[in-house]
């Protein structure tokens, strides 16, 4: 029970990995993306387009091609998102809440035509695409993983998406503190016109961490897709997700690290209430309010500490303009 | 180091800030901008779906405003969206970023809802309404007051905050849908005190919305006139502009937030009652139905004025309720609208950019 209820904990987590994963990486850079939703929506049905595609037209399904086509059509697909929200807000200095939340309709609204269109051509009855072919090979694990015991069900038995989710998060995580670049980037969140001074090409730095936060965060949807919903896409089943990995971003105090653990308490807190008995329906609604409620907490208790490296990054929210004084 | 101004590296042009523009200018740009969004729209209906696009936009205009029942509908969402906007102003003009709209309107529909359950046989029909109005006002004002404490207090992020409360106001609304869902354990309410209408606004000379509408323009002078004329616009202006220059000049920070977001929250808990008591009769989690997020968009594409509110509010809705026509008379599905709608936004936004700033490109000489 325990051990199933962890593993069905981190497979919910991973999506929430990956978006907060990707939005630290653009917050870190002064740029608040409330697109997240939309992004990790079009980074989901971009590769399912690319595997429907795939699997109608090829005869004979190649494993590589089969896992690389999803993976290169999505991240095609997210990064026309950060590019939209890049030179919107970083070029055009438009307002990013705004932006944000333009992006977040028009992603979903994206992904729901094209979940709709798609659905409309393969003519089932059930409102949704069922892809089992390609999920089968990216829901492949590791083999000896069942051979032992608890151990292996607990940490062995994910898909390689979500060792990579872990492994980006880390690898962002080294890269913040680590590295000269991401020193320069976080230069960039906390204050542009100091690290523009410094040399620092801001534009450019807001631009790429835009963009990788953005395919990062899109890894999301795809893993929501092909791996936890085995496959199955059908319109808004995605939900609240988005959002969650934006709440996940202040839970784990923007750093990747602290969002492996979070996303897999997020996940654990999103199903919980399937494992406490005699739940009844409504108190189950209750329990899905948790993760906002914790988030809460530790927003508050962050900015009463006032501790410096418990806070957003200074410049977040805000444009910047070379000649503004 | 050289000296030789030739070797100096000069980009093709820069970006100045503009000082003013001139309304009509400015408005000028905005227009230019929605029309080449039409366009890009155009092409994108065109390569996704194969229709001829005049058609299309055609079917729009019929969609929005093609018989008088349609009519009806668009004035009525657009003062519905209208008054979130509304709401939300005067939080956006003090910069602070109150994306928490969609909760606030849901506590003030829940607080109506549950007046309109158990207060429909004790009250006669005017003093439930006002009850259930007072109810709602108070309802949203609590839950916009919540993060701007916080805000005053402790300088909590605002945005990330009212953010989820949307969400812990959704679960609570969920909540109540099962604890009142008619039939038990569906989870749906269904219209409240559907035979004795008792909560529900009255229609006006048979105009069932009527009643929402003039509301809804009642705030808006109310709105206008208090930004632009009363003391306490001024203040928030000044708060919006410049923290330090506000309490310079001995304008008390903390009170004009906390202040500010009441009048917020009180808006949208109106907002709230005027969609469930003048519209749908019931609530659920969807009954604000994502207008805390467009009003937003609303509220800034008109620069925090009321009366060009009205336009922008009228824009958007006649955008919607046309793609929503467009879907379903040539076979697509609703989210196109949403597509075309997030073009167009888009569009605007940057169109934002050439009001504000200026591109300076580099003067031939200087290459000589």
């Amino acid at each position: 029970m325990l051990v199933a209820f962890i593993q069905r904990a981190v497979v919910q987590g991973i999506p929430l990995l990956f978006g907060s994963t990707g939005e630290i990486l653009t917050e870190k850079s002064g740029n608040l993306n409330l697109g997240t939703a939309g992004v990790m929506y079009v980074g989901g049905i971009t590769g399912v387009i690319g595997a429907f595609l795939y699997e109608q037209n090829a005869a004979q399904m190649n494993t590589f091609l089969t896992i690389f086509i999803p993976i290169l059509s999505s991240i095609l697909g997210s990064l026309l998102m950060g590019l939209i929200y890049a030179f919107l807000t970083v070029t055009l200095r438009a307002n990013q809440n705004v932006t944000g939340l333009a992006l977040t309709t028009f992603g979903v609204g994206f992904g729901n035509f094209f979940g709709g269109s798609l659905i409309k051509l393969t003519d089932s009855d059930v409102p949704s695409v069922t892809l089992s072919a390609t999920s089968l090979a990216f829901k492949k694990g590791l083999p000896f993983a069942d051979k032992l015991g608890w151990f292996g069900e607990v940490f062995l038995s994910y898909s390689f998406l979500a060792y990579a989710a872990i492994a980006i998060a880390i690898i962002v995580s080294v890269y913040f503190n680590r590295t000269r670049s991401g020193l320069n980037l976080r230069a960039v969140g906390e204050n542009p016109a100091t690290a523009d001074a410094a040399g620092i090409n801001v534009g450019r730095y807001k631009y790429v961490s835009i963009c990788l936060g953005s395919i990062i965060a899109g890894f999301g949807g795809l893993y929501y897709v092909m791996d936890y919903a085995c496959g199955v896409w059908s319109n808004n089943a995605f939900g609240d997700r988005g959002w969650l990995a934006i709440a996940l971003v202040i839970f784990a105090i923007w750093r990747p690290n602290l969002s492996i653990i979070g996303s897999i308490l997020f996940g654990g807190l999103f199903i919980i209430h399937n494992y406490i008995p005699n739940l009844s329906m409504s108190d189950q609604e209750l329990f899905k309010m948790t993760p906002y409620l914790v988030t809460i907490i530790v927003l508050v208790v962050i900015s009463m500490l006032k501790k410096r490296e418990f806070q957003p990054p200074e410049s977040l929210g805000l444009s910047y303009f070379r000649e503004d004084r | 180091m050289t000296n030789n101004p030739s070797k100096v590296h000069e980009p093709l042009f820069h970006i100045i800030k503009r000082t003013a523009m001139p309304k009509w200018q400015s408005w000028i740009v905005r227009i230019v901008s929605v029309l080449a969004a039409l366009i890009v729209c155009g092409v994108v209906t065109v390569l996704l779906t194969g229709e001829d696009p005049i058609q299309v936009y055609v079917k729009m205009v019929e969609g929005a405003i093609g018989t008088e029942r349609r009519i009806w509908t668009l004035a009525q969402n657009t003062a519905m969206l209208l008054c979130v906007a509304l709401a939300v102003t005067p939080a956006f003009k003090m910069k602070f970023w109150n994306i928490g709209a969609e909760g606030q309107v849901l506590a003030g529909g829940l607080a109506s809802a549950a007046c309109m359950i158990f207060l429909n046989d004790k009250l006669s029909p005017v003093l439930l309404i006002l009850v259930m109005l007072v109810v709602s006002v108070a309802a949203g004002a609590i839950w916009g007051l919540i993060p701007a404490f916080f805000k005053a207090h402790w300088n909590t992020n605002e945005t990330l905050f009212t953010l989820m409360m949307n969400y812990i106001a959704m679960c609570i609304v969920s909540y109540f849908s099962y604890e009142w869902s008619v039939p038990k354990g569906s989870g749906h309410i269904g219209v409240i005190n559907d035979a004795t209408e008792a909560g529900w606004l009255p229609s006006i000379g048979g105009k069932a919305y009527l009643c929402n509408i003039l509301v809804v323009a009642a705030l808006t002078a109310f709105m206008y006139v208090y930004l632009k004329y009363s003391k306490h616009g001024y203040e928030i202006s000044v708060v919006g502009e410049s923290e330090n220059t506000a309490k310079y000049i001995g304008i008390n920070v903390k009170k004009v937030i906390l202040r500010t977001m009441l009048l917020s929250g009180a808006l949208c808990g109106i907002a709230g009652f005027l969609l469930v008591s003048g519209t749908d009769h019931t609530v659920n989690r969807d009954t604000a139905g994502g207008r805390g997020f467009t009003a937003i968009m609303v509220s800034w594409l008109a620069k925090f004025d009321p009366l060009y509110m009205i336009l922008t509010s009228l824009l958007i809705v006649f955008l919607q309720r046309g793609a929503g026509e467009i879907s379903t008379s040539f076979g697509l599905n609703d989210s196109f609208s949403e597509i075309i709608t997030g073009i167009i936004i888009f569009f605007i936004i940057g169109g934002e950019f050439f009001v504000n700033y200026q591109l300076k490109f580099r003067e031939k000489e200087a290459n000589k």
